[in-house]
């Protein structure tokens, strides 16, 4: 299954353990992610679901080409880091 | 003890009235972007709204005085319709995101009502609590006005609330001001609304267009307590008073040093009374001169008196924010705040000043709490 990581900067806001959900697309991954930890899910996706502008996602360290509904493949046993953006200050 | 809530841009900072006068007696989200601050006269809870740029606005709620915060729901905007497509605005780019940009108005719903909070946010939503700020819901009636579409962005790219004024008298006659959309009125609790800024002109539209009620950009609208038919509002290019509930606008003209600002305040106790903070204009928003000043009328707007006691006089550039300048249910103590981070107070209506901090972060609001 992949494994999903935070970035530390989230963790005094709301604590998101690195483990491993079920998912063949980046928007599955996530679900199964936040289904775990609704909370986190706000801090990481718009209202309508986008990732949010100051936010990225890497797919074994290559950054995600859809941000706008998440349908980047994920392989098995993948590692999914999301971290902020430098560009959100 | 008296107590007032100030959000900056690294935290809010709560002030406390002691026998020495008044001092900063806690920090809380030292750090954290602190948009805005509500106190529930009716729970005594606090809420307070962060903006953490990478990860959005998010609302805490204390209901120990401040000791202790927990994260509660923000507002989230429902689904877009299948196949919508927004009209273009007046102005500006339309709204594609249906998504939280920002908090920008909290507001206790009236004393028949606890539980109730009104919200208003970025990009041009209403938005209600019926339990204390648990949950939240668009108030669809004003959202899918198709005048609403027409809203454009003032200061921000997409259009805001930042201004709910309840009426003492009825809690179901709300009004909202909107930058920029005008002033809306409901006297149902929020079934239908009513475009209510007849008389405001707009200095920034083409000529014929510039009294269009659904373009205007009131900055900030203050309702009078004791007489809530007086209504006071700093406009993007003059300051402007209802004295009929909103039902018509006057512009009060003449005004020295200037009558751009952002921030208006109105004596709970006297509808003639109202605080104003000058900047030079929209395209100088720094004070005139470099000197920081207060207007006050104290006859309804025939007359205003400029003063300067206990305010830099030289080289000062402190531009104070909308929600940055509050007074106390007495009528007598009033603080606000500026962009530089400069707090100052006073306890005799305005005649003087005495600065508190000239040290804070950028002060986006002032809030005293009300016993």
């Amino acid at each position: 299954m992949p494994s999903v990581r935070f970035t530390r900067n989230i963790q005094r806001h709301v604590e998101c353990p690195t483990i491993d959900v079920p998912g063949a697309t980046l928007g599955e991954v996530l679900d199964a992610y936040f289904a775990t930890n609704e909370r986190a899910r706000g801090y990481v996706l718009e209202d309508d679901g986008k990732l949010r502008k100051h936010m990225a996602v890497f797919i074994d360290g290559q950054q995600i080409d859809d941000r706008e509904t998440l349908t980047d493949r994920v392989p098995e046993g993948a590692v999914i880091d999301v971290v902020q953006s430098l560009s959100g200050g | 003890m008296a107590r007032c809530h100030v959000s900056t841009r690294k935290g809010l900072f709560t002030l406390e009235r002691g026998a020495a006068g008044w001092d900063i007696a806690r920090a809380s989200f030292v750090g954290d972007n602190v948009t805005l601050a509500m106190h529930d006269p009716r729970s005594g809870d606090l809420i307070a709204a962060l903006n953490h740029g990478h990860f959005g606005v998010k609302l805490h709620r204390s209901r120990d005085g401040g000791a202790t915060w927990n994260e509660i729901a923000a507002p989230n905007y429902p689904e877009k319709p299948e196949g919508y497509t927004p009209k273009m605005p007046v102005e500006g780019v339309p709204v594609v995101d249906w998504s939280l940009k920002l908090v920008w108005a909290l507001e206790p719903g009236g004393a028949d009502q606890p539980g109730v909070i009104w919200c208003g946010t970025l990009p041009g939503g209403l938005f209600k609590s019926a339990d204390g700020g648990e949950s939240w819901s668009l108030n669809r009636e004003l959202w899918d006005d198709p005048r609403r579409e027409q809203w454009f962005g003032g200061g921000a790219d997409q259009p805001g609330i930042h201004s709910i004024c309840v009426d003492p008298r009825d809690s179901q006659h709300v009004k909202v001001g909107v930058s920029c959309g005008g002033v809306w009125t409901t006297r149902d609790g929020g079934s239908q609304w009513s475009l209510t800024a007849k008389g405001m002109r707009a200095a920034f539209m083409p000529p014929d267009k510039q009294y269009e009620e659904n373009v205007q950009d009131p900055h900030m609208v203050a309702q009078c307590r004791s007489n809530p038919d007086v209504l006071w509002v700093q406009h993007h290019n003059g300051i402007f008073k209802s004295a009929d509930g909103a039902a018509t606008w006057t512009e009060l003209i003449d005004i020295s040093p200037s009558s751009f600002g952002f921030a208006v305040a109105v004596d709970p106790n006297d509808a003639d009374t109202a605080w104003f903070v000058p900047g030079i204009s929209d395209e100088k928003r720094c004070p005139v001169d470099g000197r920081v000043v207060v207007n006050r009328t104290r006859d309804g707007g025939k007359t205003f008196e400029t003063i300067t006691r206990g305010l830099p006089q030289q080289h000062a550039y402190d531009l104070v924010f909308r929600h940055a300048l509050d007074v106390d249910r007495a009528g007598r103590t009033l603080i606000f705040g500026s962009t530089t981070g400069s707090l100052w107070v006073s306890e005799d209506a305005g005649d003087s000043w005495n600065a508190l901090s000239s040290n804070l972060p950028p002060v986006y609001a002032v809030t005293f709490e009300e016993s």
